[in-house]
């Protein structure tokens, strides 16, 4: 039975997620208006928003410890404030600064950090492969830590995936596989690309438990992944949950939607998992007053972490260079060792400088 | 129908200028009328008209059957494609971006580029692979490769990379007419595109009829006495900018876009070369063992006692990075062009 504080801390986890994206589509517009140009303003590229997925990453998340590994797709904000990502220095990530948890080489797509054991990557079904590794290094290490790998439910026709459960089933490993199901695969629908209308049932033809829960009630996801973290973590194998969650937003910024109907979009909207879980907290007794300053302490530290990130410093151009190897040969192959070279003297290696 | 080569710049008064991506799916419309055999298929080709406006209107031609959704199964549907076209038809499979070749390249390295040899001949693979490559709006290592060269290495793949609107569609014609599978590379900074702004070479005069540019031709975009620029794709255009910037100078570029890496158009670079004495080769793929390195290969076993100089521009053997900065800084631009022309011609 969850706890009125797990409730809380679900709450402000979610809040967190989903004011901190609606922050960055005021960032991200910047530059990129009247005319849209994907490559402007002071964070380009494509952003994928995950508003209406909060209830998946919070109560999944609230199982897990900092030791235990998370993979997470290309709409990965949600997942990685839940797994207690760096805020700060994911947000300078996203603003391409050289204090970003990846030096600003990965963008909000790949974002990396060791000290929770976070990961995303930008190709459909790409995480389940690593999370099962994780998993694999957690049993041949005798500890207990597991390892849940977050996909959409695009992504559940992927072989990516699909060998993964079967990997995973047959060597009893600890991996949670998490399909968000938001109903779309970019503008596919999801009955024009598969037959299974329920994504757990994948499950059944790898012999290993399949869960889905169809609405985005943080309290279902929470009941649901403890009990598969718990099956994990006793070394009894791996579980797949699909939770039914909603794409508030475009694919990406700049998405029109132009395949989706307005009532679409309005039923997501209309659905919308913090206002029913502030419904619970209220029912449970907690006041109006708690919840607003829940609130306002999410959006402090949103705002804080986007302040810090806009005043860190852009990486130089000679750190294009560096983090191709961990022990970087002395000499590249054909470049006369410029491209190994972290000095940055890339004028034979069509650099600038 | 047309089968001649002709150039952009001789398109008549009467064609329209269209952008990249509307002279690629005309060729593909065209083709499809003529042939009930062709179909298209990938993710979010029917609905949405293609990512980068690859397939825009076809859905309301040709309705679903022939404009098919598929799932997002790289495996299973670019195998499928070869299935088909070994089965007789004329399938176009367009992998989304290019760096998601990874999921998929058994069917495409097993089986698309080698059935042809493996059966001795008795089957072909009529089929071709669309995608979108190429960087410069700050997608990271998994969305901005052009990965030319891992395509074009392979024997059993003709490849062709557009960098006009004339000729993605003279380039299409011929690809879905090719008993070969044809990989057909499009730069996404090229297609015309509202939320990702061209320049405004790639949007050209586009004959209304059908016409078909025929494989291992390059395009001499710009004669020059001096530095023989090779190149292709987006950085044809840079390599244009900078040539007009060279020739403030007294500098005289010759530029020549390659347009079809497998065929390869020797002649046309050792011409070139014999002329200049003086080679750059740009891309914007990975530099070692890639593009760049062919290109001087066959110049040097061609016509090494002409060539004094050379040099080469691509991305120096690291992943695409995300911020501006850093992608800016690996990716070659036109002041680099620019002063690696002054360089060779010093």
């Amino acid at each position: 039975m969850v706890s009125v504080t797990d409730l809380q801390t679900m709450y402000e986890q979610m809040v967190t997620a989903r004011h901190y994206e609606e922050r960055l589509v005021d960032e991200y517009l910047v530059g990129k208006q009247p005319a849209f140009d994907i490559s402007a303003g002071p964070i380009p590229g494509e952003l994928h928003l995950a508003a209406g997925h909060e209830a998946s990453g919070a109560g999944v998340c609230m199982h897990l410890r900092d030791d235990d590994t998370v993979t997470a797709p290309h709409r990965p904000h949600h997942i990685a404030i839940a797994k207690g990502v760096d805020l700060k220095r994911m947000t300078a990530e996203i603003f391409g600064r050289k204090t970003g948890l990846c030096r600003g080489k990965g963008g909000h797509m790949h974002l990396f950090d060791p000290d929770v054991n976070f990961a995303c990557s930008g190709i459909i079904a790409q995480g389940c492969p690593p999370a099962v590794g994780a998993a694999m290094a957690a049993k041949k290490r005798n500890t207990d830590s597991v390892a849940v790998a977050f996909l959409g439910e695009g992504a559940i026709d992927q072989g990516g995936f699909l060998e993964s459960l079967n990997l995973a089933a047959v060597h009893d490993l600890p991996v949670v596989f998490v399909v968000e199901d938001n109903d779309w695969a970019i503008s596919m629908p999801k009955d024009r690309v598969t037959d299974v209308q329920n994504g757990a049932q994948r499950a059944a033809g790898f012999d290993l438990p399949g869960v889905r829960i169809d609405s985005d009630d943080a309290t279902a996801v929470y009941e649901a992944a403890g009990e598969a973290v718990m099956r994990a973590r006793d070394g009894n194998g791996p579980t797949l949950i699909e939770v039914q969650v909603h794409r508030r937003m475009g694919h990406f910024m700049g998405d029109a939607e132009a395949y989706r109907s307005e009532a679409d979009i309005d039923r997501a909207k209309q659905r919308d998992s913090i206002e029913r879980l502030a419904e619970d907290l209220r029912s449970h007794g907690v006041t109006d007053d708690e919840l607003d300053e829940i609130r306002e302490r999410a959006h402090e530290r949103v705002e804080e972490a986007i302040s810090w990130a806009k005043e860190q410093p852009e990486p130089g151009p000679e750190e294009a260079y560096e983090n191709v190897f961990t022990n970087p040969p002395t000499q590249a192959a054909t470049d006369g060792g410029s491209a190994a070279d972290a000095s940055g003297d890339a004028d034979e290696t069509g650099g600038d400088n | 129908m047309a089968t001649e080569s002709r150039d952009y710049t001789e398109a008549t008064e009467t064609d329209r200028e269209l952008t990249m991506s509307r002279a690629m799916v005309e060729a593909i419309a065209w083709e499809m009328r003529e042939n009930e055999e062709v179909f298209y298929m990938g993710e979010d080709v029917a609905d949405y008209g293609g990512i980068f406006s690859s397939t825009t209107g076809l859905l309301d031609e040709f309705g679903r059957d022939r404009v098919m959704d598929v799932p997002i199964s790289e495996t299973a549907y670019l195998g499928a494609a070869v299935g088909a076209a070994q089965a007789g038809m004329r399938p176009i499979a367009e992998l989304m971006f290019v760096d998601f070749f990874g999921v998929a390249m058994d069917q495409i390295y097993n089986n698309m580029a080698k059935n042809t040899y493996m059966s001795g001949g008795s089957f072909s693979v009529p089929m071709v692979l669309t995608t979108a490559v190429g960087g410069t709006y700050n997608d990271a290592g998994q969305h901005s490769q052009t990965l030319y060269g891992t395509f074009a290495h392979l024997p059993g793949m003709k490849v062709v990379v557009p960098s006009t609107a004339y000729d993605a569609k003279g380039l299409m014609h011929s690809a879905i007419r090719d008993d070969d599978p044809v990989v057909y590379m499009f730069h996404k900074r090229l297609m015309g595109l509202g939320w990702m702004p061209s320049p405004s070479g790639p949007k050209t005069g586009v004959p209304k009829e059908d016409y078909t540019i025929p494989f291992g031709e390059a395009d001499v975009k710009r004669p020059g006495d001096d530095v023989t620029v090779v190149t292709l794709g987006l950085h044809v255009h840079r390599a244009m900018e900078a040539a007009e910037q060279l020739d403030d100078d007294g500098i005289d570029a010759e530029v020549i876009d390659l347009r079809t890496l497998v065929p390869l158009d020797t002649e046309t670079v050792l011409d070139s070369v014999r002329k200049t004495g003086k080679l750059l080769v740009v891309d914007e793929d990975y530099q070692s063992f890639g593009v760049t390195g062919e290109i001087v290969a066959r110049a040097a076993e061609g016509a090494l006692d002409d060539l004094s100089a050379v040099k080469r521009l691509a991305i120096p053997d690291v992943p695409i990075p995300y911020a501006r900065s850093l992608e800016d800084e690996v990716n070659p631009g036109t002041d680099d062009i620019a002063a690696a022309v002054r360089e060779l011609h010093e």
